[in-house]
């Protein structure tokens, strides 16, 4: 089985983040593989290891578009167990909206796929910068693949891909048949830690650097050029700043309603 | 005037709030028209006239829900088409969002998504990176596709009785060609609460509630809100995923947000401090979330709270 497992490169979420990039974009110093990313990378391995692993001839891809820096997502997920790392980056591809990064990722994951078909596409449900989640569905829809989107269980039974899809209001069971392009949710299982063993394994594993020129497409169509939405202004909140804080002395949840009805919350 | 589409899946019995709100931001830009998926009854489409929609769009094929976002998309591409809309409105949910992106693709239409507030010029206002910027974003095509959170605008009284013109879609046929089926569907039991991203007023517990959410529930019931949990409390396995507030679950902004137990690391802090008013119960003075309350209480919440819903109780007699 080959799958191809998009990772991102986003800033840690733990410290304070900023648009202060050229465009309004996300400035990616602090950056770390994106947590959401790990359930689809372990997603990937376990359907691999149950197909008997690399040795039994399955493959894992982990696939980033991003500046020099993202290549530490994929380092990360070789680290954790993926077989092969490809890194797409070119200079037009700055300012990428959900369609010019679609649009990109698409024609990369053809191009991986041209020597011997990729039957599994894997994406966690959202990354945890731009948080849109619109990028699996587009991908799906430009590579005319079924869409097996937030799923929390996943099983690929032949050519039968099984998945449970909660929803708010119900929760569904879903089936498609491969090649399938899947997101999962951070319910689906638990992520591995590398261990000393994988960071050594890491070194020998090969990453295939990428431009838009090797994928066939033209730097017009990508980038803030070729993006279909433009960020036009963005300001940093103030700051919350604390209000009244009190001790309670047994009567704070009267005090409590109170405050609720001075504020005609109640 | 532009025109502009309003998608509402399954409106049931009777329209949502957030389906209302998405027919005023449409009036507010030009005329409003509407693309409905599943049963209309004859009450919603009167409700769907009276609140503005010109036209009512129903799509040729009665099993777009057996079938996971694809089909949806294709029967709003088509209706977009029908119409000649410059901007479609969506609901901000899993399957809105999904539907707008390949909407997008098909009709080559900017998305934006995440959005609380439209320009006549049709400039998006929308908060980013866990509410710590807010932003304003543009399509710049000749249609845009937004999707809308709830409560982002207040809903226009209902205007005169106006019958809308009913209008039949042809979903293409090949829209469920590559997608994926619905083989099972379980309806989720209902709380009789409002839905967590809806709430005017969400009280949400943490690690402090030790397994214990009946004084919250309690307390939420009072004041009509709706409950919510940080990770540390779903993960612990006292309260389902679905009411998980933060970076990894619902982002909410409620008028009022009680968080109770909670230490308000960034992770919880990321899906709630666009809240109005924040008010914090917590017995460690040291708690992060102080620094964000509009009203905090070191205190314990196990006596705290039954106070409150107590208070509440008696002054709403």
């Amino acid at each position: 089985m080959k799958i191809v497992v998009l990772v991102k490169h986003v800033p840690d979420a733990q410290f304070d983040r900023h648009l202060t990039g050229p465009g309004n974009t996300t400035d990616r110093d602090e950056s770390i593989l994106s947590e959401l990313d790990e359930y689809a990378l372990e997603a990937a391995l376990q359907l691999s290891e149950a197909r008997g692993g690399a040795k039994a001839g399955n493959e894992v891809i982990a696939l980033s578009m991003g500046p020099a820096g993202a290549v530490n997502a994929i380092k990360k997920s070789l680290q954790i167990g993926a077989s092969s790392g490809a890194h797409l980056s070119d200079d037009a591809l700055a300012g990428s909206d959900a369609a010019a990064t679609s649009l990109a990722l698409a024609a990369a994951i053809r191009y991986l796929g041209a020597d011997s078909p990729v039957d599994l596409v894997l994406t966690g449900m959202a990354s945890t910068d731009g948080e849109t989640s619109l990028v699996p569905a587009q991908l799906a829809e430009r590579l005319g693949l079924p869409q097996v989107t937030f799923a929390s269980s996943l099983e690929v039974d032949g050519d039968r891909v099984l998945a449970r899809r909660d929803g708010d209001a119900h929760a569904d069971t879903v089936e498609a048949t491969l090649p399938a392009l899947v997101s999962v949710t951070d319910q689906i299982n638990e992520p591995r830690y590398p261990n000393f063993k994988g960071i050594l394994a890491a070194k020998k594993k090969k990453i295939t650097a990428l431009t838009l020129a090797d994928i066939g497409v033209d730097a017009a169509q990508v980038g803030a050029a070729g993006s279909l939405t433009a960020v036009e202004t963005a300001e940093a909140r103030p700051p919350r700043t604390a209000g009244t804080i009190i001790t309670d002395e047994g009567d704070a949840g009267i005090k409590l309603v109170e405050f609720l009805a001075a504020q005609k919350l109640l | 005037m532009a025109k502009a589409l309003v998608f509402i899946d399954n409106p049931g019995a009777a329209l949502k709030k957030s389906s209302l709100e998405l027919l005023t931001i449409a009036r507010s830009l030009g005329e409003a028209v509407v693309a409905v998926n599943g049963e209309l009854h004859d009450d919603v489409a009167a409700s769907l006239g009276a609140h503005g929609a010109s036209v009512i769009y129903r799509p040729s094929a009665t099993d777009l829900d057996d079938y996971l976002v694809a089909p949806k998309a294709a029967y709003l591409a088509a209706a977009v088409e029908a119409t000649g809309a410059g901007i479609v409105l969506l609901e901000n949910t899993a399957d809105g969002k999904e539907i707008a992106a390949r909407l997008g693709v098909k009709l080559n239409a900017g998305v934006i998504t995440d959005v609380v507030g439209v320009d006549a010029d049709g400039t998006a206002h929308k908060s980013v990176l866990a509410g710590s910027y807010t932003t304003t974003a543009k399509a710049r095509t000749a249609v845009a596709v937004l999707t809308v959170k709830p409560n982002s605008v207040d809903v226009d009284a209902p205007a005169a009785a106006n019958t809308p013109e009913a209008v039949t879609i042809d979903v293409p046929a090949d829209a469920t060609a590559n997608a994926a089926r619905v083989t099972g569907r379980a309806e989720k039991p209902a709380s009789g609460r409002p839905e967590l991203t809806e709430a005017r007023i969400v009280v949400a517990g943490g690690r402090g509630v030790d397994g214990d959410f009946g004084p919250l529930e309690e307390l939420a019931d009072a004041l009509g809100g709706a409950l919510g949990a940080s990770r540390a409390a779903t993960d612990a396995g006292w309260i389902g995923h679905d009411y998980q507030v933060g970076q990894t679950g619902k982002t909410v902004s409620p008028q009022l947000y009680i968080s109770a137990g909670i230490s308000g690391a960034i992770q919880q802090k990321a899906g709630m401090q666009t809240s109005k008013v924040i008010v914090a119960i917590n017995k460690d003075a040291e708690s992060p979330i102080f620094e964000i309350a509009d009203f905090g209480i070191i205190g314990d919440l196990f006596k705290v709270v039954p106070q409150a819903t107590e208070e509440i109780k008696k002054r709403k007699g």
